[in-house]
């Protein structure tokens, strides 16, 4: 269609970009960046685009609830749908239970097969007619169709051919007493996904859930934890993948949460709220129906020296239709949760002082 | 207008001169490595023939380039004029967990490099000035496993150098993970040795899209001057852009 027309040297750029951009779920981003979905298309949207190819993402847990799972069944769950490799490591004794627990993407019944056939149709029309002159846009157009990011039935589980084909390596953090085991397979795993030229042909996701949880054997050793967490930063970088490490920072001393903190390229922590806060209910509407919330403390900055401002950093996580994962800004923010320092006490001392309190 | 405004970091830092130790600190919420890309722009700068050695231990070589390329600084062109060497850190691992003395291995090999570099620009004719970089030392520590009194000797080492060679240091380091005691000496022995002492912190109320945050300039001055109130203390907003930075009175920005 356009190759028809003569291509001068500023257009060679768009030629190896869209070469990139053929890599099932990747896209890309500002800076020479590309992005890989979260699985969560408001977190994605609140991202930028997702999470930058060749970074650390780093989830703080709540000690009280699992939401960190929702964010790590959601990004795997899209791996697989992206058919690409994974590796996911945890505390448990048997780390492939996990992948049982996975989420199925939303049925294509409802909603897709509305949308579709009219896309489809105006997809059409256009090539038919205005291809000439539409020709690259609509390309553009459904490149993006190509489910960039998945909305997640959270009551399904995933069919098992998603992941009985494919490469999921599972570890279980327990096995060893030290992390060379698990440092050794992060690197195979991103030594086989990167290319020895530079170029990306596939992009991976490590998922490593509780990192510093006491069932592991080398949860007291702090100075080793935050060596694997820089080694694994620097593989992650070199190679075309992103690493999640979820994490309870209640049990990693406040010193070296810091250096933690600092080590992540995009920073999230949830958090459960409690179910009869009468202060917060009063503050926020939709109080009812919110699972818990989300906050993004730092975007990951790659190539680029401007930091993210984000127009608002808490977000309530609610669940569509009790299925699908939604963030939605508050609508009336709390008072004392809203800014991301004092955000772990001032929860937490609103949430104890209101447990006598049944109001019904 | 704009020019002055640009300038308000280095007038807080004073005349460019050799022999200079500039520390840079900076909070999980607000980065203050743009004040390291500005010295490394600076340092580059066409009209002078200034050496950079620079020792990366959170970024490959990809994001400055990038970074700087934005600001109008090929650091592979320069790089390829010897004018900037890169030593890639990045997983450089001196504990290797059989013993302690391997662990001062690295460091030791990476001083050696360092003076090698020096010792090489500083013999080659011409007036320069040689600054050494460093992205960041917290970094350094994590990869010493945590003896922080190997990095103390190593940036004392570096320090060295300034007295032999009239080097320049700009070293950035996170402050926020000094706040209990018993880690101090690695913030508080780099600002002893610092001459300007840069803090990025984030506004009190918040970061908005335009104020990115807050810079505190600390100016020891220099022993040739005379006066005795040559401290001087500076704070002023910035807000960081692609390529340039706005730095700004409170409540002066337009």
């Amino acid at each position: 269609m356009a190759s028809s027309r003569p291509r001068g040297g500023s257009f060679s750029r768009n030629i190896s970009s869209a070469a990139t951009a053929q890599i099932p779920g990747v896209k890309l981003g500002p800076n020479g960046t590309s992005f890989l979905s979260s699985g969560i298309p408001d977190l994605d949207q609140i991202l930028g685009g997702g999470f930058t190819l060749g970074s650390l993402v780093m989830v703080m847990e709540d000690p009280e609830a699992p939401h960190h799972m929702l964010l790590l069944r959601n990004f795997m769950s899209q791996g697989l749908i992206h058919k690409q490799p994974l590796l996911y490591a945890s505390p448990e004794r048997d780390p492939r239970g996990f992948l049982g627990t996975l989420p199925s993407p939303m049925a294509s019944k409802e909603e897709k097969s509305n949308e579709r056939p009219s896309e489809q149709d105006a997809n059409l029309r256009i090539a038919w007619q205005y291809k000439k002159y539409f020709g690259e846009q609509t390309e553009v157009q459904r490149g993006g169709k190509a489910e960039y990011c998945n909305d997640f039935d959270l009551r399904k589980p995933l069919e098992r051919h998603f992941y009985s084909g494919q490469r999921v390596d599972c570890i279980s953090l327990r096995d060893s007493p030290n992390l060379v085991p698990l440092l050794e397979r992060c690197s195979t795993f991103s030594a086989q996904i990167s290319k020895s030229d530079g170029n990306i042909t596939c992009a991976g996701r490590i998922a490593i859930q509780s990192l510093c949880s006491p069932q592991c054997d080398f949860s007291d050793k702090d100075w080793e934890m935050l060596s694997f967490i820089r080694s694994l930063k620097g593989m992650v970088r070199s190679s075309g993948a992103v690493a999640v490490i979820s994490f309870p920072p209640s049990l990693v001393s406040p010193a070296f949460l810091k250096r933690w903190q600092h080590l992540a390229d995009t920073l999230i922590s949830v958090k459960a709220i409690p179910d009869e806060d009468k202060e917060l209910a009063k503050l926020l509407t939709g109080y009812q129906d919110m699972l818990g919330l989300l906050s993004v403390h730092k975007v990951a900055r790659i190539n680029t020296q401007v930091p993210a401002i984000l127009e608002a950093t808490t977000f309530s996580m609610k669940l569509r239709k009790r299925r699908a994962l939604v963030l939605e800004c508050l609508n009336q923010a709390p008072v004392d949760g809203s800014s991301g320092s004092s955000y772990g006490t001032s929860g937490a001392c609103s949430g104890s002082s209101k447990t006598g309190n049944l109001d019904f | 207008m704009d020019n002055s405004r640009a300038n308000l970091l280095e007038e807080a830092v004073g005349i460019n001169k050799g022999g200079r130790v500039v520390a840079v600190e900076d909070c999980v919420e607000t980065s203050g490595a743009f004040v390291l890309y500005h010295f490394l722009k600076r340092s580059l700068h066409p009209d002078s023939s200034d050496v950079v050695i620079f020792i990366a231990f959170s970024h490959p070589f990809s994001h400055y380039e990038r970074i700087l390329r934005k600001m109008g600084c090929n650091l592979t062109v320069h790089r390829k004029n010897h004018r900037f060497v890169f030593l890639d850190m990045l997983t450089l691992e001196c504990p290797d967990r059989n013993g302690k003395e391997r662990r001062q291995d690295g460091l030791l090999a990476l001083y050696g490099e360092i003076e090698k570099a020096v010792e090489i620009y500083s013999s080659l004719e011409g007036s320069r000035t040689i600054t050494i970089m460093i992205d960041d030392v917290s970094l350094i520590e994590v990869a010493a496993n945590g003896s922080s009194n190997h990095v103390l000797d190593f940036l004392h080492y570096c320090y060295t150098l300034k007295a032999k060679y009239g080097c320049s240091f700009v070293t950035l380091n996170h402050e926020d993970i000094y706040s209990s005691a018993n880690m101090l000496p690695l913030i508080l022995q780099p600002e002893y040795f610092a001459d300007v002492i840069i803090k990025a912190e984030p506004l009190a109320t918040g970061l908005a899209s335009d104020v990115h945050g807050q810079l505190t300039v600390l100016n020891k001055g220099s022993v040739c001057d005379l006066g005795g109130s040559s401290s001087k203390v500076r704070n002023f907003h910035f807000r960081v852009k692609e390529n340039i930075v706005d730095y700004f009175y409170p409540g002066t920005q337009t």
